[in-house]
């Protein structure tokens, strides 16, 4: 009989792996809390720096998952059992499900942006997140701000709840930076008049590519970029946001009114991933993902023997990054498995 | 005449202990400002002199305060003190009736039953043997606690007691060895003479038993002796200091002696006066929540002592005012922290050439919101809509950015700019003519208050707001909401305003009860006042806090500053708000102004 594997998590990382497990010949059970599967990819209309659809990576994502892989769907884990060397998860309406290994690919949730008080969110109208950029977006509508109006200055802010120890965030989201470009471009796009600013503390293009989006923004879209933290927003008695920053390169304070104000959230933790850990005693790291065996070498190994880790929940990824992750946790799991001579490194760790 | 060689180790350390003493007690004095040695003068020759004389003996003999913090500790401090002090008291009378003469040399009474060998003929004699011997074990009694102590200190309910440096060790022995050595001679003298009460006759009868007690007994006066020798000349270079000199502190505090910010002779006898008893130590969160150890109150009045401040230790401190809330002696320690830092700090650096000088419209109500409020946006909209709505006229202050209060620079030590700001504010505040000025800072608040002399009502916006609840300006709608309240420390500890916050609260929600509130409060972590703390130790502080006001499970956290929801918020799982926030959410008129916007948008989409 197969040996059994369940995934919690059906986005990204856990469809891919799901799908790699269940070629190989594994009994896969893969476990979404919500009714539908791609997890953040489903709110994402265009990919950087190829900006092409984010919907043709989620149907390469779901080809894999449609034959072999069981999945459960509105699954809402309440207990992890683990009897010797295998474990049973159970769900709330009383389903079951035993494995030989878990693996824990529960993601990542966007930055709350109330928690950055002085930026305005949640208290001036005017002042939205990148995914609620990105919903207009995929809705397709013309681009109005919150108070009805067509925006004429348009200001973006980086590495917000990412870099700031102000808010307990100390790491890099990696993907914002390459977002804010690929937004202010369509943007842009969309309206060929408005005028961007984008307030960065530096802006880290290390992707393929991301260097050459960033050049493009410049040369062709004429976006403005500044370096600078925004210290402070206010709004003005029509509604249209005042914000506070130093220009670092000019060294200069600088006051500008935008008519919407963008704020590039980043990673945190998602809330099942903090639930999950919680629940089975796995091992967060400082910043709260999840800890890893070994930084360099047990990238998708965790405290428990049996239990891995794929994607977002143990750090910040891009989507190219979440897949290479997946497929190789999913190596890992069937090594692990297996009980392949490669194990010995891994075993070591648990004695 | 009665001598024996061995008094002289006590006599010589006497008599330069009191040359010590006085000496130094005179350097105060002189130090003092002219109009404070007057007051000095004429303090003591007045009834004021009695107040002192009481709390002399509620505090340094049977020390109340101590007792109130922690029994235990309290009955230590108040055995060696207290029974020390009747020994000396009692001893005296005893030797003086038998002797028949006031001209005693001071040993006569602390060696009389190495000169005297025949049952007393005073007097209730059993009476005083009785009591000679009750309070050597109320003594002794101390010594095991304070012994205890030492090995395990949850013995007395502390943590942590004070880190002793070797010379305080020594001090501490020499005073340690005191009372067993007087034990061991007076129960020897008993078992040759039978001059012993209840503990050291039969005691005494034991050794006699299988001991030589004629040498023996003498050289346990000799070490008896020496002991007090050595304590008496330690005393004024150790922590021991603190017994002479919190008698010159209490007489300054009832003489009103006054303070200054800068390091002055009030604080200098604070300094003396530290027992480093350790209490301030529990009590602060550098300490019990990010293990910070060596920059309580305890060892930065030591490091003042010995003139061995360091900036690190003098920086790291969040002036939260929780050991000094605490201190049994009643010791200043944040303006003592403060004047510390001045010495550090205090340069003029800054140009504020560019402030504006613009006069603002004449009002009766200034509004100040603050830095801080200006970073926390949802409460300057609250306040503001709870004004509006109120229909008083006020003035918004620093609508177009604040000039600030000046308070974080006095709080890292600077106050020479400080003065700077203080005046840019204080002129548009005179010029203005406003009768009240409201604020939504606590650390703002305490400024106004204290340092700018407006001669017009500074009020907290919770002072503000229930004020205009009593006069029917604002009415309130109970959400029922539980609410977990957070004492800030400026508005808290700093400015006593505890119960308003808490009347505004229970108009609009449930309010939790706490086992840490008031002046026992918390201080959030993210004060200002520390700039050696870095945000790792300030996080360790604020999730801590967090997880304390949500024990009981509320569903909101509210408080009263907007530097404590800052820090509460980055850990908090439910809402943290000002209760200028629940203020504005819960007014009446607000909420029927709600349901008519919903109502009339209602209309609009049916009709679309």
């Amino acid at each position: 009989m197969a040996k059994k594997v369940v995934v919690i998590g059906g986005g990204i990382a856990g469809m891919e792996s799901s799908a790699y497990l269940a070629e190989m010949g594994y009994d896969v059970t893969l476990l979404e809390k919500e009714d539908c599967l791609g997890g953040h990819l489903r709110n994402w209309e265009r990919l950087f720096p190829t900006m092409r659809l984010g919907q043709e990576v989620l149907d390469f994502l779901k080809l894999g998952v449609d034959t072999k892989v069981n999945v459960i769907r509105n699954a809402n884990i309440t207990k992890v059992n683990r009897i010797e060397k295998r474990f049973q998860v159970e769900l709330d309406r009383g389903a079951s499900f035993n494995a030989d290994a878990l693996l824990i690919t529960t993601g990542y949730d966007t930055f709350d942006a109330t928690k950055k008080e002085e930026y305005g969110y949640g208290i001036y109208d005017n002042v939205i997140t990148s995914a609620e950029l990105e919903k207009m977006f995929m809705e397709g509508k013309n681009i109005i701000t919150p108070t009805g109006k067509v925006p004429k200055k348009i200001g973006i802010i980086h590495c917000v709840g990412s870099r700031d120890e102000k808010v307990g965030n100390v790491y890099c989201s990696k993907v914002c930076c390459v977002t804010a470009v690929k937004q202010a471009i369509e943007l842009k796009e969309k309206l060929p008049e408005v005028e961007i600013y984008c307030f960065y503390m530096d802006l880290r293009m290390y992707g393929m590519h991301f260097e050459a989006l960033y050049k493009e923004a410049q040369e062709k879209h004429a976006i403005n970029f500044i370096r600078g933290r925004l210290s402070e927003a206010s709004e003005n008695m029509d509604q249209t946001v005042m914000i506070k920053v130093e220009d670092t390169l000019a060294g200069k304070p600088l006051k500008l009114s935008v008519d919407l104000l963008v704020l590039m959230v980043g990673f945190v933790p998602s809330k099942g991933t903090k639930e999950i850990g919680k629940m089975m005693g796995l091992e967060f790291g400082t910043n709260g993902f999840y800890k890893t065996k070994d930084q360099h070498t047990m990238t998708n190994v965790s405290n428990i023997q049996g239990v891995f880790f794929a994607g977002s929940c143990t750090a910040p990824k891009t989507i190219t990054n979440t897949i290479t992750d997946a497929r190789a946790a999913a190596t890992t799991v069937a090594s692990y498995l297996e009980s392949y001579d490669l194990e010995i490194r891994t075993k070591a760790f648990f004695q | 005449m009665n001598f024996a060689w061995f008094v002289l180790p006590f006599s010589l350390g006497l008599f330069l202990l009191f040359i010590l003493v006085i000496f130094k007690i005179s350097f105060w004095v002189r130090q003092l400002p002219l109009r404070d040695r007057l007051l000095l003068n004429r303090g003591i020759f007045s009834f004021k002199i009695f107040k002192v004389i009481k709390e002399v003996i509620m505090e340094s003999l049977l020390h109340r305060r101590i007792f109130k913090i922690n029994p235990v500790l309290g009955f230590m401090h108040m055995s060696f003190a207290f029974g020390w002090f009747m020994l000396i008291l009692v001893g005296n009378m005893e030797s003086r009736l038998y002797a028949g003469t006031e001209l005693n040399l001071p040993y006569y009474a602390i060696f009389f039953k190495y000169f005297v060998h025949q049952p007393l003929t005073i007097p209730f004699a059993e009476g005083f043997t009785f009591i000679m011997d009750f309070f050597l074990v109320l003594v002794l009694s101390g010594l095991l606690i304070a012994l205890s102590k030492r090995i395990y200190s949850r013995v007395v309910g502390m943590k942590r007691t004070t880190k002793l440096k070797p010379f305080d060790v020594f001090a501490m022995l020499s005073l340690w060895f005191i009372f067993p050595f007087r034990l061991l001679a007076e129960s020897m003298a008993a078992g040759m003479y039978h001059t012993g009460g209840f503990l050291t006759q039969p005691l005494g009868n034991f050794f006699a038993g299988f001991l030589p007690l004629g040498p023996l007994s003498y050289a346990m006066w000799w070490a008896y002796s020496i002991a007090l020798g050595v304590f008496f000349v330690s005393l004024p270079y150790s922590r021991y200091m603190h017994i002479p000199t919190e008698i010159v502190l209490i007489a300054f505090r009832h003489f009103g002696i006054r303070r200054t910010k800068e390091y002055d002779m009030f604080k200098d006898v604070e300094v003396f006066s530290c027992s480093r008893c350790g209490i301030c130590i529990d009590k602060c969160q550098l300490n019990t929540m990010a293990q910070v150890n060596t920059i309580q109150s305890a060892y930065f009045i030591k490091s003042i002592r010995k003139k061995n401040q360091q900036e690190a230790v003098v920086q790291n401190c969040l002036v939260c005012g929780r050991c000094q809330e605490f201190c049994p002696v009643g010791i200043k320690t944040d303006d003592l922290r403060l004047s510390q830092r001045m010495i550090f700090e205090n340069r003029e650096i800054a140009d504020f050439h560019y402030l504006p000088q613009d006069v603002p419209v004449k009002t009766d109500i200034l509004y100040f919101a603050g830095c801080m409020t200006h970073l926390t946006p949802s409460i300057k909209k609250a306040m503001l809509n709870i004004l509006n709505s109120s229909g008083i006229s006020y003035r918004f202050m620093d609508e177009d950015g604040s000039i600030c209060c000046g308070r974080p620079l006095m709080l890292s030590g600077n106050n020479k700019d400080a003065l700077k700001l203080m005046q840019t504010n204080k002129d548009i505040i005179r010029s203005s003519e406003a009768h009240t000025l409201v604020t939504s800072c606590p650390i703002c608040l305490r400024v106004f208050r204290e340092d700018y002399n407006l001669n017009i009502n500074v009020v907290h916006h919770t002072q503000f707001i229930e004020s205009m609840i009593a006069e029917g300006k604002i009415s309130l709608e109970n959400s029922g909401a539980k609410i977990s309240y957070h004492d800030p420390c400026e508005l808290g500890r700093g400015l006593g305003i505890y119960d308003e916050p808490r009347n505004v609260l229970s108009q609009t929600g449930v309010l939790l009860k706490n086992s840490l509130e008031r002046k026992s409060s918390l201080c959030c972590g993210g004060s200002i006042a520390n700039n050696q703390n870095y945000n790792l130790n300030k996080d360790k502080i604020s999730q801590q806090v967090v997880a304390h006001l949500s024990a009981k499970e509320p569903d909101m956290i509210a408080t009263a500053c907007p530097l404590c929801k800052k820090s509460l918020v980055k850990y908090a799982d439910i809402r943290v708000a000002d209760i200028a926030e629940l203020v504005s959410e819960q007014m009446v008129s607000n909420k029927a102004d709600a349901s008519r916007a919903e109502k009339k948008f209602n209309v609009e989409s049916v009709e679309a």
